[in-house]
């Protein structure tokens, strides 16, 4: 499928998955460049303990800088925020970072949707939402809201996910900008801004 | 959920009817967080136009109280963090233990699970005798099922494996009486605690302790809530007490931290 190069630039970058979706960050992390402009919000499903798992996992594959998000911390270019296991990550008007304890959103917290629709929100058409393998439609109610607010919509090709029902129910249920398998989702996200 | 239906102005004009309505002062709130319950209620309930959602919040006494229990977040969990109540039992509470008497807040302890959980960790170490909970919320109806004691079954699985992590080392069960789908805990926990509402925006501080317990309350307040919190709680501290927070907040970016020292990994702060 051939890529989609808006008009507007890319403010924010944020990527959600579920089971399935780890192999895919660690293909990502190695090949993107140093110097992205923006800011890379990653939510993904994973049990309440083993908390930094994550973080050090995509650490060690980047030398982009990666963090556990803290709460009122500010989203920064070229940084990498992980939603912190068993909260929901919210974004404010101003770009810091709020982080709830409220009920699970589709069994899951943090909840792709909720941080996807605060997103959506605040960075409108300048935000870019990646949505990856997994296996229950987290993710959907997010997207339809970034493409009310104008803003971009990726998912992964279910026919190569690991999991494939999140991103089909994705894709069934909102249009996506652009369908991508993930050996391009690094290529795709490096020339984002170009 | 449609995540659109209320816009900020909107969000803004409910909240200044609630504080002038009804006194309760949410703007101050964590827009993000805030602006998400209030949508997430007004789908829940099914309105079908802001004006009569802003309408009944208003007029509606019956309605308001739900709105409180609904718009504020009593998510919470006993042994929550099992690391956590392990550094209360091991460090923090054998120091108070050497005090004639213990008082201690739990500050927004939604419906008790906290609470119920300090007094069993008090419990075993014997100093539950001497001891004094106040659990105070600004919400009286979750105050009342905090009162009773009773926590739904299907969750005993849960607490259980997190207070036996925590340093736990009884069954469980002889702490609670089951009773169809509710769990009802031991009656001489909670003879030492009392329950108060307390709004910790706008009341002032009414005791001194030697430990105050405030978890996943302030991550839905803005810096400048915060720091006033802070304030109060240090106003409330005895001197080489303690602060004790949620696993994602922090005494940081607070003026007066320098005068808290971090004990170990835990998200706990003694007052030096």
């Amino acid at each position: 499928m051939a890529e989609i190069i808006d008009g507007s630039p890319c403010a924010a970058l944020i990527i959600g998955g579920s089971a399935g979706s780890l192999d895919v960050l660690l293909e990502i992390f190695p090949a993107l460049r140093n110097d992205i402009p923006f800011p890379i919000v990653i939510v993904v499903h994973r049990k309440a303990s083993n908390e930094s798992l994550l973080t050090d996992l995509l650490k060690s594959r980047t030398r982009l800088a990666v963090c556990e998000a803290n709460e009122k911390e500010f989203l920064s270019p070229g940084k990498v925020f992980i939603a912190p296991a068993d909260y929901h990550m919210l974004i404010e008007q101003d770009q810091s970072i709020s982080l709830d304890y409220s009920e699970k959103v589709n069994y899951s917290r943090p909840s792709i949707d909720v941080t996807f629709q605060s997103a959506a929100e605040v960075f409108k058409e300048k935000l870019v939402c990646i949505l990856l393998s997994g296996s229950n439609a987290d993710g959907v109610e997010g997207l339809k809201s970034v493409n009310n607010f104008k803003g971009r919509v990726v998912i992964q090709n279910p026919y190569t996910a690991i999991m494939p029902y999140m991103p089909q129910q994705a894709v069934l249920n909102v249009e996506p900008h652009v369908i991508l398998d993930s050996h391009n989702m690094a290529d795709y996200i490096n020339k984002l801004n170009d | 959920m449609i995540s659109d239906a209320i816009n900020n102005e909107q969000v803004e004009i409910l909240l200044n009817d609630v504080l002038e309505t009804h006194g309760y002062d949410f703007l101050e709130y964590s827009h993000a967080s805030i602006k998400r319950r209030i949508t997430r209620l007004y789908g829940l309930d099914n309105f079908v136009s802001f004006a009569e959602f802003r309408y009944t919040v208003k007029t509606d006494k019956q309605y308001f109280k739900r709105f409180l229990e609904e718009i504020t977040v009593n998510v919470t969990e006993m042994f929550r963090d099992p690391s956590f109540y392990k550094s209360l039992r091991q460090d923090v509470l054998p120091v108070l233990g050497t005090y004639p008497f213990i008082r201690i807040w739990v500050a927004g302890c939604s419906t008790g699970e906290e609470a119920y959980s300090l007094a069993i960790v008090l419990k075993e170490l014997n100093l539950l005798s001497k001891s004094l909970i106040y659990a105070t919320d600004i919400n009286p109806s979750v105050l009342e099922k905090a009162k009773k004691g009773m926590f739904p079954l299907t969750y005993l699985k849960q607490y259980s494996e997190n207070y036996l992590q925590s340093g736990g080392v009884k069954d469980f069960s002889t702490y609670y009486t089951a009773n169809y789908s509710l769990a009802k805990f031991d009656e001489s926990l909670n003879s030492k605690m009392i329950f108060s509402t307390h709004n910790l925006v706008s009341d002032h501080s009414f005791n001194e302790f030697q430990l105050i317990l405030c978890r996943n309350v302030l991550i839905y307040f803005d810096k400048d809530l915060q720091h006033k919190v802070f304030n109060l709680f240090d106003n409330s501290i005895e001197k080489l007490g303690y602060l004790a927070l949620g696993s994602k907040e922090s005494l940081e970016f607070w003026p007066k931290a320098k005068e808290y020292k971090r004990v170990k990994m835990e998200k706990i702060w003694r007052k030096l």
